[in-house]
């Protein structure tokens, strides 16, 4: 069976924690990439244990977990960024429409994979020249204004800045900055957006402008976000996913992680009990 | 308590006062310098000085521009020798090499770096000047630009690698390869300070006497070509501050002068230049 159709549950989800209901809501939908048997090691130490889950297709994916879970390393080797660490180790397999990323020229499966990070990152250069960057160092022939303006239509940010679009994304707002680095990510249209604590660094406006963007976009690609804010990740998202100590404890969809948890540390976590 | 109040407070004091006079030394001590020599080289600079050659020995008048023209070239040769190497080497070190030949490579420029300009001087004068038979503007140059490598490479290799993080990350996670990164992020946003290196550099090499006193040597005519002895303005200000004419004393002071504005020039056009584009701001 291809990759892409496979029911999300048989792989993504511990079958301790699979209830009945969420196996057939599930079943219906494909898979934009799987994740199986996933070790990861810095050095000799060992940051993720076996994590077999799928992220579906058009849907927003969360995961949660305290600080060190390694949430963010799983993000992350979504589009092989761990591999600019040194003594980084990965075993396993990670699916893309059924293809094994690691056999892909990692450039080309970052144009597909995008990523935007806590903090936002704009490059030195104006706000055209951000969202064009993409474009131009993968020579695409696509008319580079008419590409920047839709990237920033999608994310929200056109109207804002329109009228002064050679300036420095440095003179926008914090919550603005991420918007941009949302559309250079939206530019090469890829398609899985990965997304490593994007608000975290912002006010609880911007915030919420990032969430219901991210609502909006999952029409348009698939979203994987790590989030530390549980309320945020219960608003935005499909799936959640709750790892512990490198471990993935629950993959459920959303509701049901959040209202009836199936395992006990789930429970404890989202309560307020620890982390 | 009230007595040790007051000793606290007079430490304060003596400290504050203390270190502020030292500030002031230290400022003074250039205020000092420049106005001496403008106020010597100013009254002894004229149009003859920077177009007639240096006037034959007893005669007054004459000028420097042989030393000048002979400085540019050397400092044109260094900075193609230099830059590149010290440029290219900074790319290496900040971004590709691992721990031990990055150290390797450091430590060895610091100690370039701290080589008296004299033995780089020997050096040059052993594999330029011997083999050729000849004191030349080429054996100078490249005397100027060996002492510009370790400058370059240390202070680009600093301004790379506090380029964030971030920048080399969103720059990967679009599709870039090492280098297009390197290329299109990380030294545009790197130039400021790369540029400011290369300056610093310059105008140290720039003053330099000893590493040219038996490369260029001197000349007190034209020297044509690369393959000649060349006067420069440091060797010339050796020579003619050295002499027991007042008129050499003076035209010293302004080859000083020159050399000083010169450099001052240089430094204001660059920070121009810089002041356009966008800096990454400090987190």
């Amino acid at each position: 069976m291809h990759a892409s159709v496979r029911p999300v549950l048989s792989l993504k989800i511990p079958p301790t924690v699979t209830s009945a209901a969420a196996r057939e809501t599930a079943a219906a939908l494909s898979m934009r990439m799987t994740i199986s048997k996933l070790n990861f090691f810095y050095g000799s130490k060992q940051v993720l244990f076996d994590i077999n889950m799928g992220i579906a297709t058009n849907k927003v994916t969360s995961l949660i977990g305290p600080s060190g879970c390694g949430k963010s390393t799983l993000l992350r080797t979504l589009n092989r960024m761990h591999e600019a660490v040194r003594n980084a180790r990965l075993e396993g397999e990670i699916l893309l429409d059924g293809q094994n990323i690691f056999t892909q020229d990692v450039t080309s499966h970052r144009r597909r994979v995008g990523m935007v990070f806590q903090r936002p990152n704009p490059f030195p250069k104006s706000i055209f020249d951000n969202v064009a960057y993409g474009l131009r160092i993968n020579g695409s022939n696509v008319p580079i204004s008419d590409a920047v303006e839709k990237s920033l239509r999608r994310a929200a940010l056109w109207d804002e800045v329109k009228d002064h679009l050679h300036k420095s994304a440095y003179e926008l707002s914090g919550g603005q900055q991420q918007r941009l680095c949302i559309a250079r990510a939206l530019a090469v249209e890829p398609e899985v957006l990965l997304l490593d604590e994007p608000c975290s660094a912002l006010d609880p406006i911007s915030t919420a402008k990032i969430e219901e963007l991210l609502v909006q976009l999952k029409d348009l690609c698939t979203i994987v976000t790590v989030t530390h804010n549980m309320q945020q990740a219960a608003r935005i998202s499909d799936f959640t996913a709750f790892l512990l100590t490198g471990q993935l404890i629950e993959f459920s969809p959303t509701p049901q992680l959040f209202t009836t948890p199936g395992d006990p540390r789930t429970e404890a976590y989202i309560t307020g009990r620890f982390g | 308590m009230n007595s040790r109040l007051r000793w606290r407070k007079f430490v304060s004091r003596f400290m504050l006062t203390m270190t502020g006079v030292c500030a002031l030394v230290s400022v003074s001590v250039l205020f000092f310098i420049l106005g001496h020599l403008v106020y010597h080289g100013g009254t002894s600079i004229s149009w003859a000085f920077f177009t007639k050659l240096p006037a034959p020995v007893g005669e007054t008048g004459g000028g420097m521009a042989n030393a000048i023209i002979g400085s540019a070239k050397m400092l044109l040769l260094a900075t193609l020798i230099g830059v590149p190497v010290g440029f290219f080497g900074a790319i290496y070190l900040a971004e590709f090499s691992g721990g031990t030949t990055a150290f390797v490579v450091r430590y060895a420029a610091d100690l370039l770096n701290g080589v008296p300009s004299i033995v780089i001087g020997i050096f040059a004068y052993s594999i330029v000047v011997l083999p050729f038979k000849h004191f030349s503007t080429l054996a100078g140059g490249f005397a100027l630009g060996l002492m510009m490598i370790p400058i370059t490479l240390r202070s680009t290799e600093e301004f790379l690698r506090a380029v964030p993080t971030a920048l080399r990350e969103a720059a990967m996670a679009l599709g870039a390869s090492k280098w297009k990164a390197i290329v299109t992020v990380i030294v545009p946003a790197a130039y400021r300070g790369i540029l400011t290196a290369v300056l610093l550099a310059f105008a140290r090499v720039a003053g330099e006497t000893a590493p040219l006193l038996f490369t260029a040597l001197g000349n007190r005519f034209w020297s044509p070509g690369w393959n000649q002895p060349t006067d420069s303005l440091p060797v010339a200000i050796y020579r003619y501050a050295i002499s027991p004419f007042e008129d050499w004393h003076r035209q010293a002071w302004a080859a000083g002068l020159v050399l000083l504005v010169l450099i001052l020039v240089i430094n204001i056009v660059a920070r121009a230049i810089l002041s356009r584009g966008i800096a990454v701001p400090r987190s």
